[in-house]
């Protein structure tokens, strides 16, 4: 889309973009050059040469355990909880969506969560499913050593993915339930004069409208569970027990800045982005050409 | 409402309800939680009835983790990047849509791609830039020979240098650098109709002036959109405010949230670091809830 009418004078036109131009050239590109250059050089952190090392910091990277484990964690994170924040968010969005009494207030309520910092919810289940004290603990009185995510990974893992789930319902309700709403309702209603059910309804006509608005919240999912699970992490467990939680970014951030190794967090940069990258693109290209129903 | 179907209605509020509890229980329970004194907290299972310490609770974690000042810092933080972006992505959106110049769509890209990559992702070298902001600079004069031009001609080492840890300007600038706001802007800028432009001018409005007097006014809406969901995600930031406030006067809210965990061997002071949690859940919480219509069509616009 191109307006028909502009204005003439085209340096003002440049003036007006030069403040976002500046900032994103000093924040964005520069940072993210730089990741690049320190991922294929050694760098003594603070001072001190760099060295060319070509791909050595990213072999020695897929040659470490720590490594795999991570993405393996971040892969287990990320297909749990956005399966599960998904599929509420969806339930509770088709529910909504029959607008029976009360929902108003559900349609007010549920997004709330999404209002949270991640740090704070992440302290308020550390709380909730502390195994000494809160709720978990009255479960452990029952089934004792049921619970401790101080020292069973998939407990730890558990916890993590409850924190990270209860944010992103809110989310995803919000854009399932705009998606819903935005279906006609003269379609619903001829679908029921020719006799089919709630659940038909749904799956036949609803399913199918809302599987762009579907996939978006897939790839945010994926994407933001990525980045937004670097507080709950650190909150919760700080990657433990024993790497259990120890999230990509997690992990960036502590060889990073607490081992002080830059070389090899800019080269997790890098293998993270082109991962996000990979994502986007998939989004762009080939989700937004091919589902399309209307 | 289509039929009757008295047993899926049933089930349908069962599960709502259900939905209800599973969003409001934490909030619940970390109010109830906060006013407690250290026995009940530790009670298990802990008494839901609410106990008579709240607002000593609620003291001792604003004490304990100097949240008065840091709520500030916050304060600070997210009214700035939203006014950054409200204003700044303004700016840029007008160039692309109502300009013509060579480069425009090069631009365009330029600003497009950084919606790709998230500041977590490339944080270390975005803590490097932001110690020394000029450092990029630097970095290009050196490369070009132009600081030794300068050096030879003026006799002066060019040496920029501008740190920006421990600063508003170093925790609102990064945050500001994404293209989120530019794209709500653009398209509403698409739908505004070339009437209106061509009137303006008709009218002898120059560029500076229709954006001022007609643009600006006619977004209000997406300025309130774009002003809340800003404010919220700039609030709720974690990781940046974490490392580049080393020092802690400029620390915020929600990374002094940290200071409360109750430590392995200490008392288990959970009835605090709840009452900690509520204080830095509340400011967001209420502006979801006063600023409803917004934040949902902000959240719903700038994704898009």
């Amino acid at each position: 889309m191109e307006k028909r009418v502009t204005f003439g004078k085209w340096t003002i036109g440049i003036l007006f973009a030069v403040p976002q131009l500046i900032l994103i050239f000093t924040f964005f590109y520069w940072p993210a050059g730089q990741a690049v250059y320190w991922s294929l050089t050694l760098q003594q952190p603070w001072g001190g040469g760099n060295i060319w090392v070509g791909l050595d910091n990213f072999r020695s990277i897929l040659a470490n355990a720590d490594y795999w484990n991570s993405i393996t964690a971040s892969l287990v994170f990320a297909g749990v909880s956005t399966g599960l924040a998904m599929v509420i968010a969806l339930v509770l969005a088709t529910l909504t969506d029959r607008q029976l009494a009360g929902s108003r207030l559900y349609r007010v309520v549920l997004i709330w969560p999404y209002g949270i910092a991640a740090p704070a919810l992440a302290m308020a289940f550390r709380f909730i499913l502390a195994p000494e004290a809160g709720f978990m603990a009255a479960v452990n009185k029952f089934w004792p050593g049921f619970w401790d995510p101080g020292l069973n990974g998939a407990d730890a893992m558990a916890s993590v993915i409850i924190a990270f789930s209860w944010k992103y319902v809110g989310y995803n309700f919000i854009f399932f339930l705009a998606a819903l709403q935005a279906i006609p309702r003269s379609l619903i209603e001829a679908a029921a004069m020719d006799g089919s059910g709630v659940v038909r309804r749904f799956r036949d006509i609803q399913f199918p409208l809302i599987t762009p608005t579907i996939f978006f919240l897939l790839v945010i999912n994926i994407t933001e569970s990525f980045q937004d699970s670097f507080g709950i992490v650190d909150i919760m467990t700080a990657g433990g027990p024993a790497n259990a939680t120890n999230l990509m970014v997690y992990k960036i951030y502590s060889d990073g800045f607490k081992g002080l190794d830059y070389s090899g967090a800019a080269a997790q940069s890098i293998i993270l982005m082109l991962l996000i990258i990979a994502l986007t693109i998939v989004q762009f290209r080939f989700i937004e050409r091919r589902v399309h129903y209307r | 409402m289509v039929e009757r179907t008295p047993i899926l209605n049933f089930f349908t509020h069962l599960i709502l309800f259900a939905g209800f509890v599973f969003c409001v229980a934490p909030f619940v329970i970390v109010a109830i939680a906060a006013s407690h004194n250290l026995k009940d907290v530790n009670d298990v299972p802990m008494s839901l009835l609410p106990g008579s310490d709240f607002f000593v609770n609620i003291k001792t974690a604003w004490t304990t983790a100097d949240l008065g000042p840091k709520l500030f810092n916050s304060f600070v933080m997210a009214a700035g990047v939203a006014a950054g972006k409200v204003f700044i992505s303004a700016l840029t959106a007008f160039s692309i849509v109502y300009f013509r110049y060579p480069g425009r769509m090069l631009i365009f890209w330029l600003i497009f791609v950084t919606l790709m990559l998230p500041l977590e992702v490339r944080i270390v070298p975005t803590y490097a830039v932001v110690a020394n902001v000029l450092s990029p600079y630097q970095a290009i004069m050196d490369v070009t020979g132009i600081s030794w031009l300068i050096e030879k001609v003026s006799g002066v080492q060019v040496s920029l240098s501008l740190g920006l840890l421990n600063s508003y300007t170093g925790l609102i600038m990064p945050l500001i650098a994404t293209a989120t706001g530019t794209f709500l802007y653009r398209q509403f800028f698409l739908t505004v109709p070339d009437e209106l432009t061509e009137a303006a001018r008709m009218d002898g409005a120059g560029a500076l002036r229709f954006f001022i007097d007609i643009l600006l006014p006619l977004s209000r809406n997406n300025m309130a959109a774009l002003g809340t969901i800003m404010f919220l995600w700039a609030w709720n930031q974690y990781l940046w405010p974490l490392l580049i406030t080393t020092d802690q006067s400029h620390a915020t809210a929600v990374t002094e949230l940290k200071q409360l965990i109750p430590n392995v061997g200490g008392a288990p002071e959970w009835h605090i670091a709840m009452a900690g949690t509520l204080i830095v859940m509340l400011p967001p919480l209420v502006v979801v809830v006063l600023m409803q219509r917004w934040f949902v069509r902000g959240l719903i616009a700038t994704e898009k």
